[in-house]
């Protein structure tokens, strides 16, 4: 059976979304996502400079990647859709991770501009991404705005702290009907397995990757454990339990008589 | 509340007496904290820290790549006018120093901000001396509005302005404001400003705070090294970046630590920073807010800067000038400078010298929203 995930029409069979800020270099960063196969790649717009033939950042990202341009620098709904404008004028496309930042200590997102934003961007055709803190209530809210999916922080930007939001996230996974994708915060591959073994649709990381000793090698490293995080949800995964169960178990033959 | 209820708290706070109970032991395990409170801060800038360099500098590195990753964002300065009302014993516009003045026209304006351009640099600092009469916001407002078809960031270093005038300067187009207090300690600022409306202690260090309420995106503060007795300027400068992070919490606080550089008026500083003592100051400030921009001057020179840069810097300028019109009116040289660089190399080199150190030198990291 072939698994996929399809936002607006497009069929996204790689679920490691990466983030293209922090790289050393834009080569590297171009090896990454190639070594990562991705297909999906976020870009601020703050950093786009279209005037520099050699050093745009577009011009390094595979040409087989979906950009979504990320609103890096917004500080309310208003400012957010200002640079999702200034993105589809430029050329950028219509996919749009809305990140509306109002604490520059934590980088931690402000939900309530952040729907604004949701809500306005849709109407014009936007493909929205909106990142935001796990939270039940706004992620419906998004959903019912017409966000084409969630991105619910692991932990805050660049901390590398894993999955610490996880029982919230659980519960968004569980309850609202459109992709859940885990952003933000994961330090090791293990931890993006960890989401995709909770079901969720595909997980963005940059800063494990662009500031490791060999990005190019740690971007293939989440690419595989995204991978096999993703086959572990289909298969099913067992419950834990605190007991031994036997895998032939000693009354068997019971089940023989019957 | 201003940043000076907090001054005035600390005015007469005994540092050296909290130096002297800053043990190994205390500074390890500030060491090992995710956040640092202001007594841990101290140990990191006491004379004991001096020994634990290191450490503190491998946790500063992977804080620091954390939060801005491999990448140095580029900038570099525009002088408009060295038109100067101020007595400022340190500095080279000192207005009883005999040094030919002058600001801009606009098509000279025009003129630096082409060639500027063509570096490929697009975020610019602009700054003038201070003189209501020669660079009035007026002209500074006329000079946004020609650098803004130029530049993706403009900030302004400036004389300090009121909230409304810095509002209007935001609404041209400015995202950015840096304004050093020069020396926290009140009493030698005193000494420092002889005469003009830089005496005035409290507009000056409340600037940033009215900067930050007029929708600024960036406030950058700093501290002048030569002036004041280093420990206790850096503690005081650790203090107010925190008050402004605190209370703005949606803006980027910034720092810089500028040390007297040689200048016309042949200033010699009076309070001796050496390197060391410059490294440990960028180290403790890192710790103590991960998140501060940390921006580095040409004032130092290539070798130091380098090893500084993986030490926490998340911002330095490049082909820099301190002349009015420097970029490209060549005649002027340095006769109208404030005060000498030790780095002069463009703005190629310094990005060379960037990938060489695995940074990515970014050129442009705003837009004009």
């Amino acid at each position: 059976m072939e698994d996929f995930l399809e936002i607006a029409g497009k069929k996204i069979q790689n679920r490691l979304f990466i983030g293209t800020g922090k790289f050393s270099s834009y080569p590297i960063m171009r090896q990454a996502l190639e070594a990562a196969e991705a297909e999906v790649a976020t870009v601020a717009l703050r950093r786009v400079d279209p005037d520099l033939k050699t050093e745009n950042i577009m011009d390094f990202v595979p040409k087989s990647c979906q950009v979504m341009i990320n609103t890096s620098g917004a500080r309310n709904a208003d400012e957010a859709v200002r640079i999702a404008r200034l993105a589809k004028t430029a050329g950028a496309g219509n996919w749009i991770k809305i990140e509306v930042i109002r604490d520059n200590k934590y980088l931690l997102p402000d939900n309530l501009e952040t729907l604004k934003a949701v809500e306005v961007l849709v109407k014009e055709n936007f493909v929205v991404f909106p990142y935001m803190s796990p939270d039940l209530s706004m992620g419906r809210r998004m959903a019912e705005a017409g966000a084409v999916a969630v991105m619910p922080l692991g932990s805050p930007i660049g901390s590398n702290r894993g999955v610490k939001t996880r029982e919230l996230i659980e519960i968004m996974i569980n309850e609202i009907n459109i992709p859940i994708i885990v952003d933000a915060g994961l330090g090791r591959p293990s931890e993006a397995c960890e989401c995709m073994e909770l079901g969720s649709a595909a997980v963005l990381v940059n800063t494990a990757i662009a500031v490791s000793n060999d990005p190019v090698k740690m971007a293939r490293a989440f690419s595989e454990s995204v991978c096999a995080g993703r086959l572990a949800y289909l298969s099913g995964i067992p419950v834990a339990e605190k007991t031994a169960s036997a895998s032939s178990p000693l009354t068997g033959f019971l089940r023989e008589e019957e | 509340m201003s940043f000076y209820d907090i001054y005035k708290k600390y005015k007469n706070f005994d540092l050296e007496k909290r130096f002297r109970v800053c043990t190994f032991f205390s500074i390890q395990s500030a060491l090992e904290n995710a956040r640092l409170d202001i007594n841990q801060f101290i140990c990191l800038l006491s004379p004991p820290a001096e020994n634990l360099l290191e450490s503190m500098a491998q946790k500063a590195h992977a804080l620091t790549k954390n939060n801005f990753g491999n990448t140095i964002a580029l900038y570099t300065p525009m002088y408009l006018s060295n038109y100067c009302d101020n007595s400022c014993i340190y500095c080279g516009f000192n207005s009883e120093n005999d040094i030919e003045r002058r600001k801009l026209s606009i098509e000279e304006v025009d003129k630096e901000a082409q060639y500027i351009r063509s570096l490929g640099l697009k975020h610019i600092l602009i700054l003038t001396g201070e003189s209501r009469v020669e660079s009035p916001v007026s002209y500074i407002k006329d000079c946004i509005q020609i650098l803004k078809k130029y530049f993706s960031s403009i900030s302004i270093e400036i004389y300090p302005l009121t909230e409304e005038e810095y509002t209007e300067l935001v609404n041209q187009g400015v995202d950015g404001l840096t304004i050093y207090q020069e020396v926290y300690d009140e009493k030698i600022y005193s000494k420092m400003h002889i005469y003009g409306p830089k005496r005035d202690y409290k507009f000056r260090l409340d600037a940033p705070e009215r900067g930050a309420k007029s929708g600024m995106r960036n406030i950058s503060i700093g501290t002048l090294f030569g002036l004041g007795e280093w420990r206790k300027e850096v503690f005081f400068l650790g203090l107010h970046a925190k008050y402004l992070q605190d209370k703005f919490p949606d803006l980027e606080i910034g720092i810089s630590i500028p040390r007297i550089q040689p200048q016309v008026g042949g200033f010699k500083p009076i309070s001796m920073v050496n390197n060391r003592n410059i490294v440990q100051v960028i180290l403790a400030l890192r710790l103590f807010l991960p998140r501060l921009g940390i921006s580095l001057s040409t004032r130092e020179n290539p070798e130091f800067r380098e090893g500084l840069i993986p030490l926490g810097v998340t911002k330095i300028s490049a082909a820099s000038t301190t002349a009015v019109g420097g970029h490209t009116l060549a005649h002027l040289g340095q006769k109208s400078s404030q005060f000498d660089i030790q780095d002069r190399r463009n703005v190629d080199e310094i990005k060379l010298m960037l990938e060489k150190k695995g940074y990515q030198p970014v050129l442009k990291d705003w837009l004009q929203i």
